[in-house]
């Protein structure tokens, strides 16, 4: 018992219900696998009836991505992958236990998700100037009004909740910003950090299938 | 020796600390499950108010008891609240919660602060339904189908969307405890082909709470954006497509109704075992059937939608997996039913439960393969027959083996026995009322009594009035394990670690259970049904010698 | 501690490699591709997810259940789109009249 104490002063216990260190991170690990899953199935609802409606109404939908800002909607790709990369550094950082290195990377992806958000919000303001936005303000010309309606709905829909997910994220990884500061991580105990990297690039690969679908459709 | 050394005379997980906080704030997965237990109790009493004033509404072929516009909303409120805030929690959030860490030899879920969480969203979804309830209620059914939902109700919709919603982060957040837990928590020596079958139906219901959950959340986000924005998601006035609604909603509502059933039929492979004193028949056919319920589940979602004007190609496919789900189901049953044979067979109340789930299970998935041929489907597709059917598996199903699983454990939980007289009282009276009540169902519906009708022809009222009289029998058989069960609390006798002689991990310690579950994490030697012999041990009033003491050297 | 490792120079290595396919992504919009634009930038995006999921997300140094559960993920999201798919997509193939 009394090695056992002093090995653990150097690194610290895990939860009350897991045995060991190794027992928790692949709980935590896999836990946040799982959430991701149903991540997949929630945004999945929408990709169906995306799909469904993209099958029934090609013309009204490909009008509707000829509207959409590909500079704009390019830009915010760049800005994600690139946070990726700071996310996954950052992890590896607290791996190696680089702890100023640890501090700059999510620095970094916190403020290329503010970027993200901020293009967004540059984006949604441009819809509503152009009348673009269902619901609440919106008009259009011609014959395949409804279906360019429906269109923007999903873009709003699906870009919106995207945004959510990704404002979650940049206040998770705030946290995570502090606590490193307080050192609270180490390489033998960070999963609070990989497991907020897993749901990070899951937000990113979100937006790697919402670029080609809504922005790239209707152009060749 | 595989059995756990038990300290003596541990406190107990409900006398460790008593104060009212140290309830509402536990971690501790055996208190969160009585948290749920008794709010779950409580919600099937008013969903069960809803049904007996609907089943009152129906003695008589006129609309005398309650106006068109009430019943829409008794038979929402009903469905609402039996699916969602009774049956699909019940067992995996009562005696799952209960059972899972015990079963598997850990100390508590993997998560348990998401545990508790889990229970005060069900809390608030919940309170929230009985505000709406009586705030005028929704009256969309509780399929809240499109555009009627989304454009012409002018009840709750939005805010009854919004608290499913809710309680769907509950659903996810147990299942995802439930399948990390099992997967990295076993104590040494547990295996995947040493796990109880309650487990292994358990993880395959947190599958498909985790896959299926997600899809009904988006699902109604949309159904409350169409009507709060009014745009056109699900409406064919503005190019929308109800049938996209019935897709999505029904993407999770099949599998759902696999959540609701396989967790009961987790527990009767566990009944069955223990009162037939033998290992269950097939084990590894019954594991894999759980699994593959949950797989095939997802891919028949269709059979609800063949009237409803999908392409004949879609419900061709459907209708075949339709039946091929069948399949898994009865590969349980006949093990079950092989597991029978041959046994040391003993009749208390929990193999009553259990046999009476085999015969109504059966019955009730017989017409599900009727239901699943199209061309059966278009005659009595939203008439009695499909009330009967899901009714037969529901409650002849489920309802029924979460009694028998309640009084199974209940010694375990409690530390007392149920007063085994008035067990099986209240099993036969169950047994009795809830026939009486669906048969007839069937059989008005086969002559085409349509469903969510408060008036009929008055050539039907003689089996409505029966089903109404075999419903207030099976209220009578619902109310008296309140009674009793509530009463053994305080007067019930003291029961033993073991009063059954069954060999699970559950049982190698106190009733009721310490607060730490084992004092020393148990190493697993031998399958979970490892009966030593088949002769009859002790007596079944609570004094048997436990059994488990004799497996060394198996 | 955790197993195995991914080293930082492969991590911007795959950023790189993900930036120019979105910008190959772009440019193939604009080419004259007919229906194949769909399926097309569909697969660059698979691949770039691919390449997130294996690296990034540590799925190379992951065990074989986080894999098969990155993997069901997928799965099932390839059922809800084939079955809801499956109705619209055929209607009016088999001659029944009226669906």
């Amino acid at each position: 018992m009394a090695t056992e104490a002093s090995m653990v002063r150097s690194r610290p216990a895990p939860a009350e219900q897991f045995d060991d260190l190794e027992q928790q991170h692949q709980a935590a690990t896999f836990g946040m696998w799982l959430f991701l899953i149903t991540e997949v199935m929630l945004f999945g609802g929408m990709f169906t009836a995306y799909t469904w409606y993209r099958f029934l109404y090609p013309a009204g939908f490909a009008e509707g991505s000829r509207h959409m800002d590909l500079v704009l909607g390019g830009a915010n790709t760049v800005v994600l992958i690139v946070s990726s990369l700071t996310m996954a550094l950052a992890v590896h950082a607290t791996q190696t236990g680089a702890r100023r290195a640890l501090g700059r990377l999510l620095g970094a992806t916190i403020l290329l998700g503010l970027v993200f958000l901020g293009i967004k919000a540059v984006e949604y303001w441009q819809h509503y100037q152009e009348q673009l936005v269902p619901g609440i303000r919106f008009s259009f010309d011609g014959p395949l009004s409804h279906q360019v309606e429906l269109f923007f709905l999903f873009y709003f829909m699906m870009t919106g909740i995207h945004a959510v997910h990704l404002t979650i994220g940049v206040g998770i990884v705030s946290v995570l910003l502090v606590m490193a500061r307080r050192g609270k991580f180490s390489p033998a105990a960070h999963d609070p950090i990989e497991v907020t990297g897993l749901y990070w690039h899951f937000v990113d690969v979100v937006w790697i299938f919402l670029l080609p679908l809504l922005y790239l459709f209707g152009l060749g | 020796m595989s059995a756990v050394a038990v300290a003596p005379r541990p406190t107990s997980y409900t006398t460790s600390q008593v104060s009212t906080w140290s309830w509402l704030l536990t971690e501790d997965h055996k208190r969160i499950a009585i948290l749920y237990t008794i709010t779950i109790t409580l919600m099937f009493f008013v969903g069960g108010v809803a049904a007996t004033l609907m089943r009152l509404e129906l003695l008589t072929p006129e609309g005398d008891l309650v106006s068109s516009a009430a019943y829409n909303r008794l038979f929402t409120i009903h469905g609402v609240i039996m699916v969602w805030f009774f049956l699909i929690p019940s067992i995996p959030n009562t005696l799952g919660n209960f059972l899972v860490p015990m079963m598997i030899g850990a100390r508590d879920l993997a998560f348990p602060k998401l545990n508790l969480a889990s229970w005060y969203i069900y809390l608030f979804g919940a309170g929230f339904t009985l505000w709406a309830i009586v705030n005028g209620g929704v009256d969309t059914g509780w399929t809240f189908y499109t555009p009627y939902s989304t454009h012409s109700s002018t009840t709750h919709v939005v805010s009854t969307t919004l608290r499913i919603f809710i309680l769907g982060f509950s659903s996810i957040l147990t299942g995802l405890n439930v399948i990390v837990t099992i997967h990295t928590m076993r104590a040494p020596g547990m295996t995947w082909s040493r796990l109880p079958l309650f487990i292994w139906s358990t993880y395959a219901t947190s599958l498909i709470l985790v896959l299926a959950t997600p899809v009904l959340a988006i699902t109604l986000v949309l159904v409350a954006t169409e009507r709060i924005l009014r745009v056109g998601i699900f409406d064919p006035a503005l190019g929308g497509d109800p049938l996209l609604y019935q897709h999505l909603f029904w993407f999770y509502s099949h599998p759902a109704v696999y959540i609701m059933i396989l967790p009961g039929m987790g527990v009767i492979s566990e009944l069955i075992a223990a009162f037939a004193r033998k290992r269950v028949f097939g084990y590894g056919f019954v594991a894999a059937s759980s699994i593959a319920i949950a797989v095939l589940g997802f891919l028949v979602w269709g059979h609800h939608m063949f009237t409803a004007g999908i392409s004949v190609h879609a419900a061709l496919i459907f209708s075949l997996l339709s039946y091929l789900v069948a399949v898994p189901s009865a590969i349980k049953v006949f093990n079950w039913t092989a597991t029978l044979y041959g046994g040391s067979i003993s009749f208390e109340t929990p193999l009553l439960y259990a046999l009476a789930f085999i015969g109504l299970f059966v019955i009730g998935g017989l017409t599900g393969l009727f239901l699943a041929a199209l061309a059966v489907d278009v005659h009595v597709q939203d008439t009695y027959f499909v009330v009967a059917h899901f009714h037969y598996i529901m409650v002849g199903g489920m309802v029924t083996a979460y009694m028998g699983g309640l009084h199974y454990w209940w010694p375990k939980i409690t530390g007392r026995m149920y007063p085994e007289l008035w067990g099986k009282l209240a099993a036969l009276t169950i047994f009795v009322g809830f026939n009486l009540t669906f048969f007839p169902q069937y059989i008005v519906g086969y002559l085409g009594m349509p469903r969510r009708y408060h008036i009929y022809p008055p050539e039907f009222q003689v089996l409505n009035v029966m089903s109404t009289a075999g419903a207030s029998i099976l209220a009578v058989g619902y109310l008296l394990p309140l009674v009793y069960l509530l009463w053994s609390l305080r007067w019930g006798k003291e029961a033993g670690p073991n009063p059954w002689g069954a060999p699970g991990l559950e049982w190698q310690t106190s009733s009721p259970l310490p607060a730490h579950n084992f004092e020393v994490t148990p190493i697993v030697r031998h399958g979970p049904y490892e009966y030593p012999d088949r002769r009859v041990i002790g007596d079944p009033s609570g004094r048997r010698q436990s059994v488990a003491e004799g497996t060394d050297g198996d | 501690m955790t197993s195995g490792m991914i080293g930082a120079r492969t991590y911007v290595l795959v950023a790189a490699v993900l930036l120019v396919l979105t910008g190959v992504t772009i440019a193939v919009a604009f080419l004259p591709l007919g229906s194949w634009h769909t399926p097309v930038a569909l697969g660059i995006a698979a691949l770039k997810t691919v390449l997130i999921g294996w690296f990034f997300m540590h799925l190379r140094v992951s065990t074989p259940t986080t894999r098969l559960a990155a993997l069901a993920g997928l799965f099932w999201l390839a059922i809800m789109l084939a079955g809801t798919l499956d109705d619209v997509v055929t209607r009016g193939w088999l001659p029944v009249p009226g669906k």
